[in-house]
């Protein structure tokens, strides 16, 4: 009980830090308006989009440029936006995320224009077990063995978890399989679920507090993870579904964030987010050893089978209707009926 | 105690002129401003979840209802809120009971502690049961993704409610009356059960409807040792998200209105309860 109330008040005033390091921002920005930049993004790259910014702030168009920073859950971050939060600079776990604000008029339809589609940082899905992988757990089959314990976020209430029951779909059909037998898969996989936690974050605080045997992850969220010290494996299988996560600057926005957005996409600011976890969205990028990766010195290897939504299920608006539509989506019902077989 | 009480208002109120209006100056400013605050703070929101939730017309309210899902996560949640009312309704005017009456060593450290519920950011709570009734539990305890998570979660986040809205009266109670009936020859228990529980239970009352409310509205608490799962440990806040993450405000709200129904539904009854035994002492 001690421990955990130090805990407690450690966090409070890790907070209470927090906010006032908001609020110094706030005051600091004395330059004018074009030279602050509001950052709007889902949590994970927090900590690629500062390191970005240090960078950027020792180039002659970054320099003493202002950050307002707001990052939360990504669909969150994004109803925030579209009823009028401000800011320049949106930076998603998904796509629809964003096309929620074109259609809203915020943000241009030409935003996934450039040569990344809008894409600024991506990764793939991997499985996170115990240390030492004591269910030897290395394919896609051995998830769905007697007994195994997965923990995945809800994809009905995180977008981001959405990624994880799209691979454990493509990857059947890649392997061959037909549209049944991805159901197939799909209904013993959910049956093998202990949790579903509300939210990436909360699957892997459930999973470190010692629930389930393997976790549904994104390799960047194990990378940092491990970077942070926390203690457990990650495997990646040999077909898996890539995770792109898109950034757009809004109409209104200021000159300066189209500049830091063509930074983000520069080699400099690519080599962040790979430091970080995040795999680069453009060919060439020198990043050195990423510490935390299972291989430091070749922290991204090639996935044999890359999933990808553009080749495998085409847009999100039609993926999130067939699969995820609260009465009819194919996951939605399998979810459901996973709870009534018990 | 309310007995003394209410004539005591009464006359206050008669020693005040009369006005045709009915209202003095001051007072009436005062209502003014505690129902602009109220509204501002309370009935606007309310009424906004109210007319989102109307906007789909009775087929969203419907459809809410007829999902097998949702449905579910209602009857979970208002059943295990019911629940923990109930057992906070004893342990509660218990523990009241042990801090006011009792000395002991540590008393003033429980007094303190009882608290600590309301203090704790609830996903901080959310970490705390995980660690000490998950699967990593050193106590033994196992509870993690069954109904018991979410039992847990409700319990320890309810817990201060009754105490804390039982234990003034009972320390403001008059131990004459309760002297008298034990010297007429009275039992404790029916002592307690004649002169004692009258005077405490509008107090209950008000605290085991405070606990039902929260109770129906936790999510912080549970979200990361209950595992959401659907027709098993899934509660309604987690079904309003997932509408919320589909844009279907809409349904959000209908299952809101619900909520808020049954909510307001269960606090009349308490209150309808809480006067017929306050009348019976």
């Amino acid at each position: 009980m001690k421990n955990r109330l130090r805990t407690a008040v450690a966090l409070g005033a890790a907070s209470l830090l927090a906010v006032s390091a908001c609020g110094s921002n706030d005051d600091g920005a004395g330059a004018s308006d074009d030279e602050t930049i509001s950052i709007v993004g889902f949590a994970v790259p927090e900590a690629a989009n500062k390191a970005i910014a240090e960078e950027w702030a020792t180039t002659d168009e970054g320099e003493g440029v202002e950050f307002k920073t707001s990052y939360g859950a990504s669909g969150d971050q994004s109803r925030a936006v579209e009823s009028g939060l401000d800011a320049d600079y949106v930076h998603f776990s998904v796509a629809s995320d964003v096309t929620r604000l074109v259609d809203a008029g915020l943000v241009a339809d030409t935003w996934d224009d450039g040569p990344t589609k809008g894409i600024v940082s991506s990764s793939v899905v991997v499985f996170a077990v115990r240390e030492g992988n004591p269910e030897g757990i290395e394919t896609w089959d051995d998830l769905i063995r007697p007994g195994i314990e997965i923990v995945t976020p809800n994809p009905a209430s995180s977008g981001a978890a959405r990624w994880n029951a799209l691979a454990a779909w493509g990857q059947v059909i890649k392997g061959g399989g037909s549209e049944a037998d991805a159901q197939a898969y799909l209904t013993s996989f959910f049956n093998n679920v202990v949790a579903l936690p509300g939210s990436g974050r909360d699957a892997t605080t459930a999973f470190l507090g010692g629930t389930g045997d393997v976790l549904m992850a994104y390799e960047n969220e194990a990378i940092l993870a491990h970077q942070n010290g926390e203690e457990f494996d990650y495997i990646i299988p040999d077909t898996t579904m890539l995770i792109e996560n898109p950034a757009a600057v809004l109409e209104d926005a200021t000159p300066k964030a189209q500049e830091w957005l063509d930074f983000v996409l520069s080699e400099d600011g690519q080599r962040q987010f790979a430091l970080t976890g995040f795999r680069p969205v453009i060919d060439g990028v020198e990043y050195g050893e990423v510490e935390g990766a299972n291989d430091p010195a070749n922290p991204y290897p090639d996935v044999p089978n890359l999933l990808t939504v553009e080749t495998d299920f085409g847009t999100w608006d039609e993926l999130s209707d067939k699969f995820f539509d609260e009465e009819t989506g194919i996951v939605t019902q399998i979810i459901a009926a996973s709870g009534k077989g018990e | 105690m309310t007995a003394v009480a209410v004539p005591r208002g009464r006359s206050a109120r008669r020693r005040r002129p009369a006005r045709p209006g009915g209202l003095s100056r001051v007072s009436g400013l005062g209502l003014g401003v505690a129902m602009l605050w109220f509204s501002l703070l309370v009935l606007i929101p309310l009424l906004a979840v109210v007319v989102t939730a109307a906007d789909g017309g009775w087929e969203t309210f419907r459809a809410a209802l007829t999902n097998e899902q949702t449905a579910a996560a209602i009857r979970l949640t208002v059943g295990m809120a019911l629940l923990v009312t109930a057992i906070n309704v004893v342990m509660g005017t218990l523990i009241a009971w042990v801090l006011v009456r009792d000395r002991f060593v540590g008393k003033r450290v429980l007094e303190v502690l009882i608290d600590i519920p309301f203090a704790l950011p609830t996903i901080v709570a959310g970490l705390v049961l995980l660690s000490l009734y998950g699967n990593d539990s050193p106590v033994g305890v196992n509870v993690a993704n069954t109904r018991g998570a979410v039992f847990l979660a409700f319990l320890f986040v309810t817990l201060p409610f009754v105490v804390r809205t039982v234990q003034p009266v009972l320390a403001e109670l008059d131990r004459d009356a309760e002297e008298a009936a034990a010297s007429l020859g009275a039992s404790r228990f029916t002592t307690f059960r004649r002169i004692v529980l009258p005077a405490l239970t509008p107090a209950i009352a008000a605290g085991a409807a405070l606990s039902f409310a929260r109770a129906v509205s936790e999510y912080g608490a549970l979200v990361l040792l209950s595992g959401n799962l659907p027709f098993k440990t899934e509660v309604t806040s987690v079904r309003i998200l997932s509408s919320i993450e589909n844009d279907n405000l809409t349904s959000a709200a209908a299952v809101a209105t619900i909520l808020l129904a049954i909510s307001l539904a269960v606090i009349v009854t308490l209150d309808v309860v809480q006067r017929r035994i306050a009348r019976r002492g």
